[in-house]
């Protein structure tokens, strides 16, 4: 009933993937303590060596890495392969302050596509399928990945990319797309789309694979209901690797942890400490294979809950929630990262006080980020354009900084709610977690 | 030779301008004049009060982003084609008039338009030469006192 594309690395037995995990993270570590100042540094300061590492049992005693780690080693500081092995760069929403860089060798392109394989084909794919990827091409891992994958798997691939809906629809319904790539809000989009043109029938899909952004089982619903498809998760983040890191099967209860590649935690993200299996807590991954940009005990934020136990589909490969939460104040807007701070450094930038509130909102399945600024006497003008035209200035900025629209509004001062003198930054509507 | 008209930032949400109207009831402003625009966010109130400068502090004093614009104020004979005969002026000497607006006094057979142009001088010097009689704060001032 299930579909593997690697069955036996997917449906290991426990014994074998811990076996694979020790051999990797021995040599990972070694390799990256020999080679990267960085890494050698931040062991020393903790006084561990790769000789303390003998097994995964000993991961406990190496130091965490957090995005403040990637953000002073940016851009080579933590490349652990030669760059001329090096053949591609992915960063995150291209975003200043909080950028992050990732290097890849072929080797990891292949490791990172065939994560990518292995979920298209738990989704039913085959080389009979039309895989429609409507994920951002770029930098942006989400393209690349799913269509790396979808190669791999040798399905017609459509390099759609993301925007212009008109066409997306066109081009499924000309070309019979069967499994369609995107982030779950632009899914429930598309699917209120077609249903709104009365173009149901004309489409073929049967599976969607959707991630870059928390949903809710509800729209997981709405979305399987309107299109006549089965909706799986993916998870990935770039520093990782990208889309495929964990991926959902047929029983769509949580996402598998493609573990020979990848080592999870969980930690309590106030203390560190790692939490038994089951627990709730922050997400800690350590990349095993990967040349170009192996990271250990990378913290990710994302708080979710490890489940072993053993899955219908066959897979052995450790499973792990949605995540349910952030441990830092990180939004995800559209799929992309964002953080309060980019918007500060932008209102400052531009002259406006620090005065600011942002709302995220979901309506009709698509994500809405507003950001509540307090009008000042130097911003004020008497003219209605002038102000207009200061507030489309603030949204260029913005966009330039976040990579997605933002829309601007300007309040009276002193009207944006503070609790306890403490003004409050964020308001997510969405409740997705 | 101009007038100094009060401009006010205001939300564009239910109860905003009650609550500036209420603030200058409390503090005896008297109004002459009222002109809003509006966006889908915000609103620019423009007023013509007997003392700017007092509005200007009771406003700021209670938290209102607010401006003296200086503006044109004309008299004009309560009549019709009195209007377009100053619209016509201003357009055929290449004047560009941002916003205006309207108002009598008790003074009879007089209006009263408010005008707020790009080139303030120019248009002062068009006007005057013409012999459309422009008035001055102090006189506007004046228009509340009779």
């Amino acid at each position: 009933m299930s579909n593997y594309y690697q069955p036996e690395i997917e449906c290991a037995s426990r014994e074998q993937i811990r076996a694979w995990q020790d051999e990797r993270l021995v040599k990972t570590v070694r390799r990256v303590y020999d080679n990267v100042a960085y890494y050698r540094r931040l062991m020393e300061e903790k006084g561990v060596t790769p000789d303390d590492i003998k097994s995964v049992d000993d991961l406990h005693k190496l130091p965490f890495l957090t995005k403040d780690d990637l953000r002073d080693a940016y851009p080579y500081g933590l490349v652990a392969a030669p760059l001329h092995d090096c053949v591609r760069i992915q960063s995150t929403s291209g975003t200043t302050g909080r950028r992050v860089v990732a290097f890849y060798t072929q080797h990891d392109l292949d490791l990172w596509e065939d994560c990518c394989a292995r979920a298209i084909v738990a989704a039913g794919g085959t080389k009979d399928d039309v895989v429609h990827v409507c994920y951002g091409y770029g930098l942006f891992t989400g393209g690349p990945g799913l269509n790396g994958g979808s190669h791999k798997v040798g399905s017609l691939t459509l390099p759609m990319s993301s925007g212009n809906t008109d066409r997306q629809i066109q081009f499924m319904c000309d070309l019979g797309s069967t499994i369609l790539c995107c982030t779950p809000s632009y899914a429930a989009y598309l699917a209120e789309s077609i249903c709104e043109r009365g173009l149901r029938d004309k489409i073929k899909l049967k599976a969607g694979i959707f991630g870059a952004e928390a949903w809710s089982e509800e729209m997981r619903q709405d979305i399987q209901n309107k299109l006549g498809i089965k909706a799986y998760d993916i998870y990935g983040l770039t520093e990782i690797s990208g889309p495929g890191v964990s991926f959902e099967c047929g029983e769509q209860t949580g996402m598998h942890i493609n573990e020979d590649h990848f080592i999870a935690e969980i930690i309590d993200p106030a203390t560190g400490e790692v939490l038994p299996d089951g627990e709730k807590g922050e997400l800690v991954f350590t990349s095993i294979t990967k040349e170009a940009f192996p990271l250990l005990r990378y913290r990710t934020r994302d708080i979710c809950v490890l489940s072993h136990e053993k899955c219908s589909c066959g897979r052995t490969h450790v499973k792990m929630t949605k995540p349910m939460g952030r441990s830092d104040d990180m939004l995800i807007v559209k799929g992309v990262n964002v953080f309060p701070s980019q918007i500060e450094t932008v209102l400052l930038n531009k002259g406006y006080p620090a005065n600011y509130q942002i709302v995220v909102s979901r309506e009709n399945n698509s994500d809405k980020l507003e950001v509540m600024v307090e009008m000042t006497p130097e911003m004020f003008s008497d003219s209605v354009s002038e102000v207009g035209a200061r507030e489309k200035e603030l949204v260029g900025a913005l966009k330039a900084m976040l990579g997605i629209y933002a829309i601007v509004k300007l309040v009276a001062p002193k009207s944006i709610t503070r609790s306890e003198g403490k003004a409050v930054r964020v308001i997510d509507k969405r409740n997705l977690y | 030779m101009t007038a100094k008209q009060i401009s006010v930032f205001l939300e564009n949400k239910p109860g905003q301008l009650v609550e500036l109207a209420k603030t200058l009831n409390q503090n005896n402003i008297d109004m002459r004049a009222l002109s809003l625009a509006d966006t889908k966010d915000f609103g620019i109130v423009r007023l013509i009060v007997d003392d700017p400068y007092k509005t200007a502090c009771v406003l700021k004093e209670a938290g209102y982003i607010s401006s003296i614009t200086p503006v044109l104020a004309i008299e004009i004979p309560d009549e019709p084609g009195s209007l377009m005969q100053v619209l016509s002026l201003l357009g055929e000497n290449g004047l560009n008039l941002e916003y205006t607006y309207a108002f009598t006094a008790r003074k009879k057979d007089c209006a009263y338009m408010i005008l707020r142009m790009a080139d303030n001088d120019k248009a002062v010097e068009v006007l005057n030469k013409n012999g459309v009689r422009l008035i001055c704060q102090s006189d506007l001032s004046a228009l509340f006192e009779d």
